[in-house]
């Protein structure tokens, strides 16, 4: 097997990859879960890691590389230590998504699929995070902010260090 | 075990988990402790209640009193007042925004009144993390009949029989589908369900699987039979993690009870699900990309036939259901074809799920009988339009739906009327919008949702939602041209008949249906450079009025970038140069004197 050598990578997670790697193995449709899984552990998916993913399962590096580019949820770039996800689905954008969205920007500097340079934001737009009763929602981390307004987004992002 | 005097359902659901419902919890629990109550009062955990917007909310049975946007410091007045003493605290109960009248029974709420619960049932009824509340309310009994009393061939009759249609959009008759799966060979087949939920603006199937998790799984199973299928799959969004942990917990102890897994019931029928998590691609709804993504590839849409009824998941015939549809069977099942085909209409049976949001008083999940008319549903349950603003349009069936504006409110909501008026059923998402809605801004916003979203793999879908949505941005933009509205039309037309899957094929439908009742907004953009709905920044120049001024300085404090001067006893000036059209000071202003 590849040896798996990268800055973000310690060794510690690499034998946490190890081991997502080898419980899926023999499961149809492996690729998926391991990527995610993989992700969670290292934060995002650089290149040698998605080698590493495909060598251990055994796949082409350009059908897990074609895979890791088509779903939203995989990143080949490192995130901030927060992400920040405001929903621009419908029932939040007609309760103003957008102002939220170009509020954050302005005070930030930051574009959406950004990540400021001190990796302490990165800005994402997603498309209904399934809360819309509570719209405009935001999720930072894990965190869901329900009713969030221009005026307010900033106090609660300046909670997040 | 004693038996608890009262029962708190207090709402564990994700909306009501946003507003500081742990945190509620701990405090009530704390206080009941306190109070040495313990073995007086059980605190449940419910799945999603429906009224979302209120939350935290929770439900004192067997009272039926119903609290709202409770928080830790209410816990000792809470207990103190009405679980010792016997008096509900009035400051946290339901007014009615229109009378503001109080009203402390759930079901005098007339959000709740008008609801029939079919599939919501269980909701905020039953602690979703446990399987004996399920089948102390008759779960899998549904299952037990089909298992043990029934052929596949009367299974699937009853399905047939009851009208049930896929609840994910298409509204395809789901009994047909098992029939078609059940004739095909083949040794190995799958039953999927479809938690992928990539509407914007539906978020039934989210509170199903968090309120009831058991009878989807029930459902599943009892498809399951029906086909002779032997592996199961939840497709479900890696958004969705609450969902995920209760179904994961759901499918465990069913397994433990033997529902579930090797030998079911003991009549030697095999039967498993696993969960699949989606990684964010809304394509993936669509039933063959879905099955692309569970083998591991691009989730991306392939040509029918074949369909997957004969080759779906791994080329095994597969039955692919939309999560409210199975919530639904263990139900039809059991009390029978005809008691579900009373209720609604000639073409659509039984209830439905919507999601009220946008501009509307009551924002939630409402479960009603088919047939009812939308202005019902708008005005009598959602409690109209908040502010005292006027009513504009409607939105159905998300970005493959319309716009239904007022003069059709009449319609009965079944999946004929619906599309005679120009929108669709869809998955549910009900969207109100008020006049201060741009339609072109709109039509604008569904563009880009679908250019975002589409797989990329035809032409006509990549390119022709590309081309629509740099058009719809000029209009937007203040540079519209005359032909921009009719290239917008031709465009539609091509992209709606020449795209491969659903997504393609309905994209152009926002921009249709806004076209067809919106019309004189996109005209008041192109030949007007107007946004009559005050929405396009880029058509929009705020000015005080200094006749209007009342000199309140509100303005003057929204304003995020210092654009407004203003003094005690003057009235306040723009600075057009800073100015960024954020809109918060025509917002702010009472006296309408910012224009
Ligand atoms: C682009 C696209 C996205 C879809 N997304 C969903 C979805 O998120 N959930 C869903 O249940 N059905 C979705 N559908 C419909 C499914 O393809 C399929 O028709 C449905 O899940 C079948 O179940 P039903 O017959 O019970 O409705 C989508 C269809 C298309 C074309
Ligand atoms: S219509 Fe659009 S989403 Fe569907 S297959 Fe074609 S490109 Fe992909
Ligand atoms: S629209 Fe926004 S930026 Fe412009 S003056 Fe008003 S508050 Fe300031
Ligand atoms: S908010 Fe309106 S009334 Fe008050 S100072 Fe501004 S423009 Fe004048
Ligand atoms: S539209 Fe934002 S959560 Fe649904
Ligand atoms: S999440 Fe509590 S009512 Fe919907």
């Amino acid at each position: 097997m590849a040896r798996l050598e990268h800055p973000d990578i310690t060794s510690d997670m690499t034998t946490r990859i190890d081991e997502v790697i080898n419980t899926h193995r023999e499961t149809a449709g492996a690729v998926i879960p391991v990527l995610r899984e993989s992700q969670d552990i290292v934060g995002y998916l650089p290149v040698e890691l998605i080698d590493y993913i495909s060598s251990g399962l055994n796949l082409p590096k350009s059908e897990v590389l074609g895979v890791a580019t088509f779903y939203s949820l995989f990143s080949l770039t490192p995130k901030g230590r927060h992400i920040i996800r405001v929903c621009m689905g419908t029932a939040c954008y007609v309760k103003g998504g957008k102002e939220i969205m170009n509020r954050i920007r302005q005070n930030y500097g930051l574009e959406e699929g950004d990540t400021s340079e001190d990796r302490r934001f990165s800005l994402e737009a997603v498309r209904c995070l399934g809360a819309c009763g509570l719209a405009p929602v935001m999720v930072i981390g894990q965190d869901t902010h329900g009713g969030v307004t221009p005026d307010r987004v900033i106090n609660i992002l300046e909670e997040y260090e | 075990m004693a038996t608890a005097r009262l029962h708190l359902m207090l709402c564990g659901g994700t909306g009501c988990q946003a507003s500081g419902s742990r945190e509620f919890h701990a405090a009530l629990e704390e206080e009941i402790k306190k109070q040495g109550l313990k073995d007086e009062i059980k605190v449940v955990e419910t799945g999603c209640n429906g009224f979302c917007a209120l939350g935290p909310v929770m439900l004192v049975q067997p009272e039926g009193i119903f609290y709202q946007q409770l928080k830790p410091e209410h816990a000792p007045l809470l207990v103190e007042e009405h679980f010792l003493k016997g008096r509900p605290v009035e400051k946290l109960l339901y007014v009615e925004p229109a009378s503001k009248e109080t009203i402390p029974i759930m079901t005098d709420i007339p959000f709740f009144a008008h609801q029939k619960f079919w599939v919501m049932k269980n909701k905020g009824a039953i602690d979703p993390e446990s399987i004996d509340e399920y089948i102390a309310r008759d779960g899998y009994f549904g299952m037990a009949k089909a298992l043990t009393e029934m052929r596949p061939e009367e299974i699937i009759q009853e399905v047939r029989d009851s009208g049930l249609r896929g609840r994910g959009g298409a509204g395809f008759p789901a009994g047909l589908k098992w029939q078609f799966a059940s004739k095909a060979e083949s040794d190995i087949k799958y039953v999927l369900c479809n938690a992928d939920e990539g509407d914007p603006g539906a978020f039934m199937d989210r509170s199903i699987l968090e309120a009831d998790p058991h009878a989807v799984l029930e459902g599943m199973i009892i498809a399951a039979k029906a086909i002779n299928a032997s592996q199961g799959y939840i497709y479900c969004r890696t958004e969705y993690p609450l969902a995920i942990e209760r179904l994961n917990l759901a499918i465990k102890k069913a397994r433990e009870y033997g529902l579930l897994g090797e030998d079911i019931l003991g009549t030697g029928f095999n039967f498993d699900i696993d969960i699949y998590q989606g990684a964010g691609a809304f394509v993936c709804g669509e039933e063959t990309a879905l099955m692309r993504s569970i083998e591991g590839k691009r989730g991306m849409p392939r040509p029918r036939p074949p369909f997957p009824a004969n080759k779906g998941l791994f080329d095994r015939p597969s039955v692919l259901n939309n999560v409210e549809t199975l919530a639904n069977v263990g139900q039809i099942i059991l009390n029978g074809a005809e008691w579900y085909a009373s209720v609604g209409t000639e073409s659509s049976k039984g209830t439905k799920v919507f999601a009220l949001s946008g501009d509307i008083n009551n924002i939630g999940l409402v479960e009603v009988p088919m047939g009812i008319t939308l202005r019902k549903m708008i005005y009598d349950i959602g409690g109209g339009i908040p502010k005292k603003r006027k009513f504009k349009a409607v939105q159905l069936g998300g970005p493959s739906g319309g716009c239904v504006p007022e003069q059709y409110l009449d319609t009965a909501v079944d999946y004929e009327e619906i599309a005679r008026v120009g929108a669709i059923m869809g998955s549910g998402g009900v969207i109100i919008m008020d006049e201060k809605t741009c339609m072109v801004d709109m039509a604008r916003f569904f563009m880009d949702f679908i250019q975002d979203e589409s797989c990329g793999k035809c032409v006509p879908c990549r390119e022709g939602t590309r081309r629509l949505l740099e058009i719809l941005n000029k209009i937007c933009g203040g540079k519209g041209e005359p032909g921009d509205i009719e290239d917008l039309e031709e465009l539609s037309a091509v992209i709606k008949e020449s795209s491969l899957c659903g997504l393609g094929q309905t994209a152009p439908n926002p921009v249709l249906s806004t076209l067809r009742y919106f019309k004189d907004e996109y005209i008041a953009h192109v030949y007007e450079k107007r946004c009559p709905a005050k929405k396009c920044a880029a058509l929009l120049e705020f000015r005080v009025d200094p006749d209007k001024c009342k000199k309140c300085g509100m303005c003057y404090k929204v304003c995020p970038v210092g654009a407004i001067s203003w003094q005690k006893k003057e009235p306040a000036y723009i600075d057009q140069s800073k100015c960024i059209q954020c809109l918060s000071c025509y917002e702010a202003c009472r006296f309408g004197a910012i224009d």
